[in-house]
């Protein structure tokens, strides 16, 4: 297993969630309906419909390529991508084959290792195909809801090398579209579909192949294994080391993996073949003739990055430095975006009330506090309603420090011993005297200051 | 015979209400009834729908006004080719894989021609998907020339041309990819129009080459057609080819007398092998329209040879993505319901698709389509249209396209360059052979140039108006 170093790529599959479908004003909340309910001649592919481009679709999806650092050509096309299959009405689906909306971007992960983007495109669902058993008979039957529902894919560069990376990744995609509010990106419902391509390269540089020239250790390796059906960031982790492990034992054995796609079983967590390479489609792609080019202008794209909101990378690193946050309490807070916005508010409002971004920091994070019951304003006021503290009458203080100490010997001496913590018991028993918040700090202060003035004594 | 008139003379009768939208409904209806044996021209005739809109336009004419003058066809019957959906009414485009489709919805002509107040006689009878110029093609049998029963009528919109040459209708529907207008008007000695590919939606015409297709129309007069055309014309959310370019008024566009046109005529156009009459009746056309002030101008334009392999290559691949769609699993009949043609043009179009061959066959053909283009556009700077015969032949006898794999090809080979570059063009009739069969001229424009070529065209059938020929019409 050492001896082989995983190559891996990925494509997602985001579902967008545009009001209206990818070519035609059907509604795209497919989730849950009754079937065959949000169609209409275009999305089912009727003799003679056309589709007409979703802009807000294509803008969202430029966005998701400018947040990954892309490219953004200013001309680019949709293209059919031609098989057949029941749950595709027309025999085509719309995407796009070489002039996508965005290519050649990156991500940086948090071990600071890059990740290239080779891709991103868009394109449209198919319907969906339910097999079941009616009154004893075994039927298929086709649900057109989904149907022409707006579909970005992301390709990544096979530049992956763990499943850590694999996730975290993921987890990167799945925050940006959160925070670009262009997809849910639930798992559950399909919003998010994961194709992990994985081979291995061997580490062993002394390796010669047929040609008798050493393998260069960035060349890929010959072959690339694609898993299809994978609904869970745990299953991509399953599936990717499943492989890892059914290809070393091949190529231990001296032999070369097979190019193939394989499927994988959620019981098992295993993968199974379910084509190879000779079986491969021919999708036969050609530009979309009911559709003309699509140009841009520098201005809209420049407009478009306008539009666009704060990411997560640069949130996090903005919360460190503006308010002096942890690491930890950064990448907490700018986690979510609504989250990050509520605790900026509360920041905000707490700024002239003396209310410091790391209370307010410690506050969310330490009590949990349920963002949707309060409001920033309230969770301000909160805090410094429990910080309030009381100015104490001095000599009634020093009475009850005096007090504490002679009943307390044990501790007084503990402490002159070098037990420093004894000193915090004598604290909790002045505050007990109590029952207004004091300042806690002051009365350690003092404590500390008798206790060694005993000492000098 | 009131199914005789044109557009304009049964608009002014039912405007001075010498008759009604019915009795005009029914005289179509009669004449179809009493020719259609002969001629196969359609392939669902909707009469009691015919006459309920018809009597709706009575209602409506009897308002005057301004509904009269919004309603540029009310009250007119009007023949669809059945490639173009009909709400609740057969749509087969005369394919049996679609013998009993009924569309739910209307394409964006038919819903244009109803707003329009026309009357809709049914659907006529075409090659299956268009894939022809002939009717031979046609699932549901050839449709006849009404000038003479054993010859074909030209196709795809074979039975639209037919319909108007035996004055079955008012008005008529066609579309043409490469030549399926012009080439059955041009048969059937009545006028084509092929507006500019986006001027007119393609929105619910069952789809055939996409980069290519143009719906249009097929009429007894150049003002007929510019009248449709200002209906049809126009912008279209649901399809996104077409142009938001403002639509002029094209009947109003024929009241200017202007003559000063530049025609450019190239060799190329009058190719080897051409029927000899067709070439000496426009030559004397081209000559006509001289003496009406027009300048003519030698121009040299790419071989038309070129185009065929083109058009080919393209509108195959099209035409094999296109037909994916009737797999079997909707629309009630399966696979094995295509004929040879259609079978022929999917195993073309994704052969030439195949990895491997893309480059080679689509992507070269999409490079030459692109000369076409710009050697067109060089051509319209120096001249303001192009005119040539629109078919080499005049029409070829019933059979003719037996074992002929490429008859569509050949036969259109002078219309096909100009519509690979989505040029505006019209046929004329110019005479008679004589054999009584006739011969028509086409006028071709630069993309959006419409008025012109209706112009042109208006200008030439006026000025003709009283020649010999144009006293006959064919004897059924």
């Amino acid at each position: 297993m050492n001896n082989y170093t995983p190559v891996i790529g990925l494509e997602v599959h985001v579902e967008l969630k545009t009001k209206s479908k990818m070519f035609c004003s059907c509604s795209s909340d497919y989730f849950g309906k009754k079937p065959n309910t949000h169609t209409c001649p275009v999305c089912l592919g009727l003799p003679g419909a056309l589709p007409v481009p979703n802009k807000k679709a294509i803008q969202w999806c430029i966005m998701i390529g400018l947040s990954l650092n892309c490219n953004i050509p200013l001309l680019s096309k949709f293209d059919r991508k031609n098989y057949f299959y029941p749950d595709l009405p027309k025999g085509y689906q719309i995407s796009q084959y070489d002039m996508p909306f965005c290519i050649n971007g990156k991500i940086e992960l948090s071990n600071g290792k890059k990740i290239g983007i080779r891709r991103v495109h868009m394109e449209e669902d198919t319907g969906k195909l339910i097999h079941e058993t009616i009154e004893g008979e075994k039927v298929s039957l086709i649900d057109f809801n989904r149907s022409g529902v707006p579909l970005v894919e992301i390709v990544t560069e096979p530049d992956f090398e763990s499943t850590e990376d694999v996730k975290e990744y993921l987890q990167k995609l799945q925050q940006i579209v959160r925070y670009l509010k262009v997809s849910d990106a639930n798992m559950e419902k399909g919003d998010m579909r994961l194709e992990p391509n994985i081979s291995l390269r061997s580490n062993n540089t002394n390796t010669t192949n047929t040609n008798n020239k050493p393998i260069s250790n960035k060349e890929l390796p010959k072959y690339k294994v694609e898993v299809k059906n994978i609904n869970s960031f745990k299953f991509v982790e399953k599936a990717i080391n499943f492989e890892i492990e059914r290809q070393s034992e091949i190529l231990k054995n001296g032999q070369t993996p097979k190019q193939e796609t394989r499927g994988f079983v959620e019981k098992s967590g295993s993968t199974v073949s379910q084509r190879s390479k000779e079986e491969a489609s021919d999708y036969r792609y050609f530009p979309e003739p009911d559709i003309p080019p699509l140009r841009w202008t520098k201005n809209y794209i420049e407009g478009l990055k306008l539009e666009m909101p704060e990411l997560p990378d640069k949130k996090l690193k903005r919360f460190k430095s503006e308010y002096g946050l942890s690491e930890y309490d950064s990448i907490i807070l700018s986690r979510e975006k609504n989250l990050a916005e509520y605790f900026e508010s509360a920041v905000n409002d707490g700024k002239n009330q003396g209310v410091s971004p790391k209370q307010i920091a410690n506050h969310i994070i330490n009590k949990k506090t349920d963002i949707d019951s309060y409001l920033p304003s309230e969770l301000v006021r909160s805090i410094i309603k429990s910080s309030k503290k009381v100015d104490v009458d001095e000599k009634k203080l020093d009475e009850i420090i005096n007090k504490v100490l002679s009943e307390n010997k044990k501790a007084v001496l503990d402490y002159k011993k070098g037990k420093k913590t004894a000193i915090m018991y004598l604290l909790g028993q002045v505050m007990r005297e109590f029952s207004e918040k004091i300042d806690a700090q002051k009365v350690k202060i003092l404590i500390t200051n008798k206790v060694n003035s005993y000492e000098q004594n | 015979m009131l199914s005789k008139l044109n557009i304009k003379q049964a608009k002014e009768g039912l405007r001075k209400k010498e008759f009604s939208s019915v009795e005009l409904t029914r005289a179509c209806l009669d004449r179809i009834k009493q020719t259609d044996e002969k001629l196969n021209v359609f392939v669902t005739l909707t009469e009691k729908e015919a006459i309920e809109q018809a009597k709706k336009a009575d209602s409506d004419l009897a308002l005057q006004g301004e509904t009269l003058e919004a309603k540029l066809l009310l009250g007119i019957p009007i023949a669809i080719k059945d490639n173009f959906s009909t709400l609740g009414i057969r749509t087969t485009a005369s394919a049996k894989v679609l013998d009993d489709y009924i569309p739910p919805f209307d394409s964006t002509v038919v819903k244009k021609l109803k707003e329009a107040g026309a009357v809709i006689l049914g659907k006529t009878n075409m090659d299956a998907w268009a894939h022809g110029s002939s009717t031979e093609a046609s699932d549901y049998g050839s449709t006849r020339n009404p000038w003479n029963i054993k010859h074909l009528p030209g196709g795809s919109s074979g039975g639209s041309a037919a319909s108007i040459a035996a004055n079955q209708c008012i008005g008529a529907i066609g579309s043409e990819t490469a030549g399926s207008i012009r080439q059955p008007a041009s048969w059937c000695g009545v006028v084509g129009l092929k507006p500019t590919y986006g001027r007119v939606s393609r929105f619910g015409v069952v789809a055939m080459g996409s980069s290519f297709d143009s719906p249009g129309s097929i009429t007894k007069t150049v003002y007929d057609s510019a009248l449709i055309l200002e209906v049809l014309a126009g912008n279209d959310e649901m399809d996104a080819t077409t142009t938001p370019k403002v639509v002029p008024s094209y009947t109003q566009a024929l009241t200017y007398k202007k003559s000063d046109f530049i025609i450019g005529v190239s060799d190329e156009y009058f190719i080897d092998g051409i029927d000899p009459e067709v070439e000496e009746k426009v030559k004397e056309a081209i000559v006509k329209l001289e003496k009406m002030g027009a300048k003519l101008k030698k121009i040299k334009l790419f071989d038309p040879k070129y185009a065929i392999d083109v058009y080919t290559i393209i509108q195959r691949s099209e035409v094999s993505s296109n037909l994916a769609r009737y797999d079997g699993i909707r629309y009630g009949n399966d696979r094995s319901f295509f004929a040879d043609e259609a079978k022929r043009r999917i195993m073309f179009g994704t052969h030439a698709l195949s990895s491997g061959y893309y480059d080679q066959y689509y992507n070269k053909a999409s490079k030459v389509r692109s000369v076409i283009i710009e050697d067109f556009k060089k051509a319209f700077e120096k001249v303001d249209v192009i005119i040539a015969p629109t078919s080499p032949s005049l029409a070829l006898p019933v059979g003719a396209t037996k074992d002929q794999a490429m008859f569509g090809e050949l036969s259109d080979v002078l219309v096909e360059p100009s519509s690979i570059a989505g040029l505006s063009g019209i046929n004329l009739p110019v005479g008679l052979s004589d054999s009584s069969l006739p011969i028509g001229m086409q006028i071709i424009g630069p993309q959006f140039a419409e008025e012109k070529v209706l112009q042109i065209a208006y200008l030439y059938e006026q000025g003709t108006q009283t020649e010999e020929w144009r006293k006959r019409e064919p004897e059924l």
